[in-house]
């Protein structure tokens, strides 16, 4: 005798009440072409390129793995730079395209771009009737290189990149350069000493900058702790870069 | 109880109810349908349609005339003949309920002294329409769906006439303007007027689920069961003859929520006993009490479709057989009993 099925029980209300819940809860949809869309600012939306930065090296075209970036380019003889010597051949970029009817998106030449012309834009909005319309040229591209937004600020406390750094360096000397210099001009011989110490208690107070390099005993130490390799070279980097400072500090308040 | 078209002219008041059932046929299911779409929606965590005039009121009059202009395929195995005219023998029993079903004081067609007993009748002629589109269709699916069809007909006009008939029992009338009126003057044990729902609870549970059951209407809709059957009947045909079998299967749904709501909720009574305003206002009040109770079984109908999966074949029949028709003869007897003792 076939059995007969289990009578409803309370769960059949559960659920009445769970869609009748539902019903009375507001729905989040958001009518998309009268509301804009509430995207995260590093949204990968359409890849622009900076064409001034591109040096045609072909890597982005490689890696794609859909292969949907075209480059051509020429190669052209540009005079050496600084007059004399003979002429250099430089690659100058004829055509750069992204068939978006292909890309999936996945960023790669944008990761594997080494000299910063391929970004992240978070347009969206450029489908088309046409599946040619989709392959963006280097003007197109270049367009959309003003949606780009500005890279994400450093954490606080974050160290200097070392672009910036070398290149703050560099301005710091000129400048004390410049300072000595006019001082010098200004000032009667005899003074000229002591005002240079001046200079030099001013520089003291700055973080003085330090090559960082591998301070063996202590990453014997941290080796011989246990402390991974990687973790271990750096943290002795670190360490090194500390003592050094604080000694070139210690020097500089001794001279001064 | 005499209709408001009863005039000299029996032409003219022919015409003009007429003319009356149609506007009902053509209005108040497409209410219905805009109230599933939005209710289903907003159920499912969705807005419905929005974009057909303000709040997609507008969107079941667009999908009318995008179904006018989608051309009408036949398939090249199909009993021509049988096939065209499967859609109409499933719209015009819905057309013809509606003459008795009574939408306010006078704001009936016509009533019949066998009211309810036509009305349940005529009503299962539809499924002689589901048959012959699923037979004529010539696709195995459809072929399912119309015999699946026909066996929960059969299994459900059952238990939805026994409930209706214990109903008939305690107000001593076919007639459905009669049953109104009855019930308006029912007294439990002599104290207050109450809606027949109240003692008739489990009638009005067998009732409804039967007509969830024979509108094959989830949870109960495996003649149409999209995901096995891809839509039973209904496979083989586009455009305006599908619009028929859509707007037919609404149409159903506002006749057998009108006929709860004469049987159980006390019609165009606001509240049974309670004595509407004389003339036209007390048409027109009749007339939205009546609408407002349908819409409410017209939720109830949307609510579990939205709540419940659909149930097996095996499941669907033994549910009826062994379950639902004991109980309604159960029902029967209480009620027979109860009314001789009373």
């Amino acid at each position: 005798m076939p059995s007969l099925p289990a009578p409803p029980r309370i769960g059949l209300f559960k659920g009445l009440g769970l869609t009748l819940k539902t019903m009375l809860t507001p729905a989040t949809t958001a009518q998309y072409p009268h509301v804009k869309p509430d995207l995260p600012p590093r949204t990968r939306g359409v890849i622009a390129l900076m064409e001034e930065n591109c040096t045609v090296c072909m890597l982005c075209a490689r890696e794609c793995p859909d292969w949907c970036i075209y480059i051509d380019s020429r190669k052209e003889t540009v005079p050496a730079p600084g007059g004399g010597g003979r002429m250099r051949t430089r690659n100058t970029l004829e055509r750069f395209a992204i068939d978006f009817a292909l890309c999936m998106y996945c960023g790669i030449c944008v990761d594997v771009c080494p000299f910063d012309a391929l970004f992240w834009s978070p347009e969206f909005e450029y489908s088309t009737y046409s599946i040619r319309e989709l392959t963006h040229e280097r003007d197109q591209l270049r367009r959309w290189m003003d949606t780009v937004p500005p890279p994400p600020a450093l954490e606080v406390g974050a160290e200097t990149p070392g672009e910036i750094e070398t290149g703050l360096d560099k301005a710091r000397t000129q400048a004390e350069e410049q300072i000595s210099a006019m001082l010098a001009a200004q000032r009667p011989a005899g003074e000229a000493d002591a005002d240079g110490g001046a200079v030099q208690t001013a520089a003291a107070d700055e973080e003085p900058h330090v090559e960082a390099q591998v301070d063996q005993a202590v990453y014997d130490q941290l080796t011989a702790d246990g402390v991974p390799e990687r973790a271990a070279r750096a943290k002795a980097k670190a360490h090194y870069v500390r003592t050094e400072r604080a000694r070139i500090k210690a020097e500089r308040a001794e001279s001064g | 109880m005499e209709t408001l078209f009863t005039l000299d002219n029996v032409w003219l008041a022919l015409l003009l109810k007429v003319i009356a059932v149609l506007i009902i046929f053509l209005t108040v299911p497409l209410v219905m349908g805009y109230m599933e779409h939005k209710v289903l929606a907003h159920m499912q965590a969705r807005l419905g349609p929005m974009e057909a005039l303000p709040h997609g009121v507008g969107q079941l009059v667009a999908d009318g005339i995008k179904f006018l202009q989608k051309e009408n395929v036949v398939p090249a195995a199909a009993d021509k003949w049988v096939f065209g005219l499967a859609p109409g023998v499933m719209l015009i029993p819905a057309i013809v309920v509606l003459t008795v079903v009574p939408f306010g004081p006078g704001a009936f067609a016509e009533n019949l002294d066998a009211g309810i007993f036509f009305a349940l009748a005529v009503s299962s002629i539809g499924t002689i329409g589901l048959l012959m589109a699923g037979w004529a269709s010539a696709n195995k699916f459809s072929l399912m769906g119309g015999l699946r069809g026909a066996a929960q007909l059969i299994a459900y006009e059952l238990p939805m006439v026994l409930a209706a008939a214990a109903v008939v029992l305690q107000a001593e009338t076919l007639s459905l303007v009669g049953i109104v009126e009855a019930q308006a003057g029912f007294r439990l044990f002599g104290t207050i007027t109450i809606p027949y729902a109240v003692p008739h609870f489990f009638g009005l549970a067998l009732f409804f689920m039967s007509a969830v059951a024979e509108l094959n209407r989830p949870p109960f809709d495996m003649p149409i069961a999209d995901a096995e059957l891809i839509a039973g009947h209904m496979t083989e045909y586009t455009g305006i003859r599908f619009a028929f079998f859509l707007l037919s299967e609404y149409a159903g749904m506002v006749v057998f929520g009108a006929l709860a709501t004469v049987l159980f909720l006390g019609g165009w009574y606001p509240w049974p006993g309670y004595l509407l305003p004389e003339g036209f206002l007390g048409v027109v009040v009749g007339f939205g009490t009546t609408i407002g109770k349908i819409a409410a079984f017209m939720f109830l109908f949307i609510w579990l479709r939205a709540t419940f999966p659909r149930l097996r074949e095996d499941q669907l029949q033994r549910l009826s057989w062994l379950i639902l028709i004991p109980l309604a003869l159960l029902n029967i007897v209480i009620v027979a009993i109860a009314k001789v003792v009373a």
